[in-house]
């Protein structure tokens, strides 16, 4: 902290703001009645799993507008986690156990530190501050208004034939026989798939040397 | 002395395949010389250009020597040889052919034609003898042989008229045979127009015939017509008739006779002696706009008479024909082509005969000619030109004969005529050769010391000529003068005229002496007296180099034995014409020609009147002689100056040749000169101002099409460019090459597709 | 348990946005292949709800799985290419590899 400026100071100021009515909410609305009245769902339907949903899915889209909007690389490689691993947390609750193992393994565990290697590795250079920052700012927005109402309307009006859950329920079983049965093609295809890209990434990314040609 | 009438039935023929040899082998030599001439005379000489076209009218001359003695060798009612070629063409129930027919008529003339011609030819071997253009002289000499053999061997009008025109053309290119003087050249054309003039005559004639042949112009009233004739239908072409035996199959048959429209001489003459086909009856009766059309026809046909042998009023060709080489003076106006009027006359004179007012405006155009020329004749100082005139009296003589219907004497005055004056031209232009190229007899005389031979042949013809009876003229025209005077039917306007027959003997007496007077003086001022020319120079054609010397000379052997084989003509001849009063029997000439020509009533005069008659002509032409010899022998005599001073304007007018030359300039040319003027102009200024017009307009065309194309259609094309150019340039701006450049453009195409799903769905 | 599908679908949508976002916006390459990162998730997330709620078995669940496998592949192999643009230009911003401009 340099200099305190007023806008970083206001959007502290902002975020703390919204965390306190976050939480005050939160208590109000699940943790008091919860206290009260045990796990299971209350009359208006809001129990422990609904508050969990809304928690997890405010850190995924906090995290996801980190990597959208937030100037420094390294700041939005840390939103991209945040993002991340709401994400996985969000398939638990869908009682996709194995997904979510894997999402966070693989996804955090790889391809985060893969970017986050990359970040470092190329940072020498400052990062280019955008040129008509607000042109830049401005057209995230403008796509974002274009886009995300549309998919989100389609997703809210669309009658889907959706059921009501079955019980929460572990899956690697099913997924393990499912890839060497029915998914058997796939799986061996998306395993040379690795292997090319193995043997790609090094080539592409090894530093040339001039003997060679 | 009365003609029996002979009882004429139709014609038996005899066929004869060679007579087409006869016109062939001038035509060969006109050919061959003009073809390749001018390198034969490079190449061999002149001797290769005369030999080959004196060998054409030699050999032209053996082979009708042939047909004569096949002729004789005949029965005379039947002498009548015919040569069939070909079929010119069939229409209807006309059919011409192109055929020869030799009868006792065309045997003479083309005898006269080929053995004269021969002779001319070899004459002009010597007298041409300095001309560089030698070929193509012997060419247009053979050229008019071939033309005139066809005219005389034709036996349709169709032939005769090809021959006709023939000569007209042979003629204009022997009279404007030194082209490149412009008073030649005009003279060929004057010959060739005047020509023209009679040659329209002549066609109307034929044409008119024709017609009537037809039956045209029937009188409505009284007159029924034979069963033969139906007058519309017969000039119809009849479907069908594409050969000869086609159309004669379709016409009906009287004792053999074919009758109906034709134009062959011998069928036409069938038709009309032989009595049963009414053909005679038809025709006498048929009028035209209230005249007699046998009339018309003989007239319009002597029209065609009067420009081709030169009578008044269209005989002013012939005296400007004189700038022609002597040769074809003698050849073409003197003994042959001036004569084929009076040969159609006696050819057709079965018509002629029918119609008294066309016999009698026959003869009397002729003794108006006669005597006319010969006065003109009188004063003239071109012995050439006193020639031409006397030409012209002569013929006026012929047709006086023919005229009146003593046929077979106009031919025989033909006959005469063509020695005598053949001899006379030859002379002269031996004369001419030999005082340098020089025509004017003022500037002559004394020859007959320098040219004996030219002399004796020339007196000889000027014997013949005046008529005294040692020569062959006398025979010929007292036969004439005798038969005019006793004619009693001829007519002028329908009613016979007995006093017409007579008023043209003494017209033709007069014109006798005066003959008589012209040619002595012609004579006695060029070959008697003192040369008068010792200048030396000739101003004759300008061709050729004078010899330098002052003194004429005879003339090479060429030229002195035609003449001397032509005088002897001239004397042998009058034997064919001895007169029954003479002899007892009729002359041979006539007993020779009487199968062919048409019979014809005269008066009879008594034995007394002949002889009285005979020493009238006599004394005729002594009183011309010696009239001639006071004047003019030796060119002592002061009288002719006086005479002409004191008559000088007289003397004027006649040596003007009475202006007539002047007045048809006149009368004739100016008009014609002047509407070809205006007909110039109109083509200058109107056909091609209208011709100027429409390429004006194209051109405007072209010059609007033009400026559109520049700018319009320019404009276009390089706006298309420019516009493509433009989109390029502000399409090019897509390729950012920027990876999220294309994304937005993608996601914005995705959206489109969305919300088009949602509108549309 | 008893939370609508829709909820779901409105998180996956608006993840697959915010990495659209990302994707077109950011400058640094290593920024948009982040952007690729969310909006796999963001579809991924939509499998996995829907497998749940509509049927399927294990389909959507298998789906992400290999969505996950070539997530990171993919990964890898962009990341390579960057540090070789990297490498050969000095720069890893988006806006400078327009060589295929006009």
């Amino acid at each position: 902290m340099n200099a305190l400026n007023v806008r970083t100071l206001a959007a502290w100021a902002a975020g703390s703001a919204l965390v306190v009515v976050f939480l005050a909410g939160m208590y109000a609305l699940a943790v008091a009645p919860a206290a009260r009245d045990g796990l299971a769902a209350g009359p208006g339907g809001f129990g422990l799993p609904e508050l969990l949903f809304y928690l997890l899915s405010a850190v995924t889209l906090a995290g996801a507008a980190a990597v959208a909007f937030v100037r420094n690389i390294l700041h939005s490689a840390v939103g991209l986690l945040a993002a991340l691993l709401g994400a996985g947390s969000l398939y638990v609750l869908l009682s996709a156990d194995f997904v979510a193992v894997t999402q966070l393994l693989v996804y955090v565990g790889g391809v985060l530190v893969l970017v986050l290697f990359a970040v470092m590795l190329t940072s020498r250079i400052t990062e280019v501050t955008v040129s008509n920052r607000s042109f830049g700012l401005f057209g995230g927005l403008l796509l974002l208004v274009a886009a995300a109402p549309v998919l989100v309307t389609v997703a809210l009006v669309t009658p889907w034939p959706a059921a009501p859950p079955g019980p929460l329920a572990p899956s690697t079983a099913a997924i393990g026989d499912g890839l060497l049965t029915r998914w058997l093609l796939p799986f061996e295809v998306a395993s040379l798939i690795l292997l090319a890209t193995l043997v790609g990434a090094v080539a592409i990314a090894r530093k040339e040397l001039k003997s060679d040609d | 002395m009365e003609h029996a009438a002979h009882a004429l039935g139709p014609v038996p023929v005899t066929s004869a395949g060679y007579l087409w040899l006869i016109p062939f082998l001038p035509l060969l030599g006109a050919a061959v010389n003009g073809l390749v001439g001018w390198k034969l005379q490079r190449v061999l000489g002149k001797r290769a250009v005369h030999w080959i076209a004196v060998a054409a009218v030699a050999a032209s001359f053996a082979v009708s020597v042939c047909a004569f003695v096949q002729l004789l060798g005949l029965p005379p009612e039947a002498r009548h040889l015919q040569d069939t070629l070909w079929n010119l063409f069939t229409a209807g129930r006309l059919s011409v052919d192109f055929a020869f027919a030799l009868d006792p008529l065309s045997m003479t003339m083309v005898l006269v034609i080929t053995g004269i011609g021969a002779l001319i030819h070899v004459f002009s071997i010597g007298y041409m003898a300095d001309e560089p253009a030698y070929w193509r002289f012997f060419c247009y000499l053979n050229l008019f042989v071939f033309a005139m053999l066809l005219l005389v061997m034709g036996d349709s009008f169709a032939v005769m008229f090809f021959g006709w025109e023939g000569v007209g053309l042979a003629s204009y290119l022997l009279i404007a045979f030194w082209y490149q003087d412009p008073e030649k050249a005009a003279a060929g054309m004057k010959a060739f127009v005047v020509n023209r003039f009679g040659d329209f005559g002549f066609l109307l004639g034929v044409l008119l015939l024709f017609w009537a042949l037809g039956g045209a112009w029937q009188p409505r009233a009284d007159r029924p017509l034979r069963p033969e004739y139906r007058p519309a239908a017969e000039l119809n072409a009849v479907a069908g008739a594409s050969t000869r035996a086609e159309a004669l199959a379709l016409a009906p048959r009287v004792e053999g006779v074919a009758i109906g429209p034709t134009l062959s001489f011998r069928e036409l003459r069938d038709q009309i002696t032989v009595e049963a086909t009414g053909v005679r009856e038809r025709l006498a009766g048929a009028t035209l706009w209230g005249l007699p059309v046998l009339a018309l026809v003989g007239i319009l046909l002597f029209v065609g008479a009067m420009g081709k042998s030169a009578q008044l009023p269209l005989y002013v060709w012939l005296p400007d024909a004189m700038a022609g080489p002597t040769p074809v003076s003698a050849l073409i106006h003197a003994a042959t082509m001036v004569t084929a009027g009076v040969y159609m006359v006696a050819r057709l004179g079965f018509l002629f005969a029918l119609s008294p007012s066309a016999m009698g405006w026959v003869a009397s155009v002729g003794a108006l000619t006669a005597i006319f020329a010969a006065s003109i004749g009188f004063f003239q100082h071109d012995i050439k030109k006193v020639l031409a005139y006397s030409t012209v009296s002569q013929l006026g003589f012929m047709f006086i004969g023919v005229g009146v219907g003593a046929y077979w004497a106009g031919v025989y005055h033909l006959v005469t005529h063509a020695f005598f004056k053949a001899t006379l031209f030859l002379g002269s232009g031996s004369v001419i050769l030999g005082c340098h190229h020089e025509q004017d007899m003022r500037k002559m005389g004394g020859l007959a010391r320098h040219m004996p031979i030219t002399r004796w042949t020339y007196l000889v013809a000027c014997v013949a000529i005046a008529g005294f009876p040692v020569a062959n003229g006398f025979y010929s025209k007292d036969e004439i003068l005798w038969k005019a005077f006793t004619s009693r039917h001829l007519a002028l306007f329908g009613a016979p005229l007995p006093w017409l027959g007579p008023a043209i003997y003494l017209l033709g007496i007069v014109a006798a002496t005066g003959t008589a007077f012209y040619m002595y003086r012609s004579y006695y001022m060029t070959f008697t007296g003192t040369y008068r020319g010792a200048d030396g120079h000739g101003h004759g054609q300008g061709h050729g180099a004078g010899h330098g010397h002052g003194t004429p000379h005879e003339s090479p052997r060429t030229v002195t034995w035609v003449l001397a084989a032509l005088a002897a003509g001239s004397v042998l001849t009058l034997l064919l014409g001895l007169p029954a009063l003479w002899t007892g029997s009729e002359p041979l000439f006539e007993r020779w020609l009487a199968p062919v020509l048409a019979p014809v009533a005269f008066a009879h005069g008594s034995h007394a009147q002949e002889w009285l008659f005979q020493g009238l002509g006599v004394a005729a032409a002594t009183a011309g002689w010696l009239g001639a010899r006071a004047l003019y022998r030796d060119a002592r005599s002061p009288v002719p100056a006086q005479l002409r001073d004191r008559f000088h304007r007289a003397w004027k007018v006649v040596y003007h040749k009475y202006y007539v030359d002047e007045l048809y300039a006149w009368v004739v040319l100016r008009p014609a000169v002047r509407l070809a003027k205006v007909l110039a102009w109109f083509d200058a200024h109107l056909l091609d101002g209208l011709v100027n017009l429409v390429g004006g307009i194209a051109r405007l065309f072209a010059a609007i099409s033009d400026v559109i194309d520049r700018y319009a259609v320019d404009w276009a094309v390089n706006a298309v460019a420019g516009v493509t150019a433009a989109a390029g340039r502000s399409l090019r701006r897509v390729q950012t090459g920027r990876i999220q450049t294309y994304l937005y453009g993608a996601l914005g195409g995705a959206l489109a597709v969305v919300l088009l799903n949602f509108l549309l769905s | 348990m008893s939370i609508p599908l829709p909820h779901f679908l409105v998180v996956g949508a608006l993840l697959f946005a915010l990495g659209l976002v990302t994707v077109a916006t950011r400058r640094n390459a290593v920024g948009v292949l982040m952007g690729v990162e969310l909006i796999l998730n963001g579809a991924n997330v939509n499998f996995v709800a829907f497998e749940r709620y509509v049927g399927g078995g294990v389909s959507g669940q298998v789906f992400a799985l290999f969505v996950i496998v070539l997530a990171a592949a993919e990964a890898a192999v962009g990341l390579a290419i960057v540090l070789a643009v990297f490498q050969l230009s000095r720069s890893i911003d988006v806006r400078q590899a327009d060589l295929l401009r006009e």
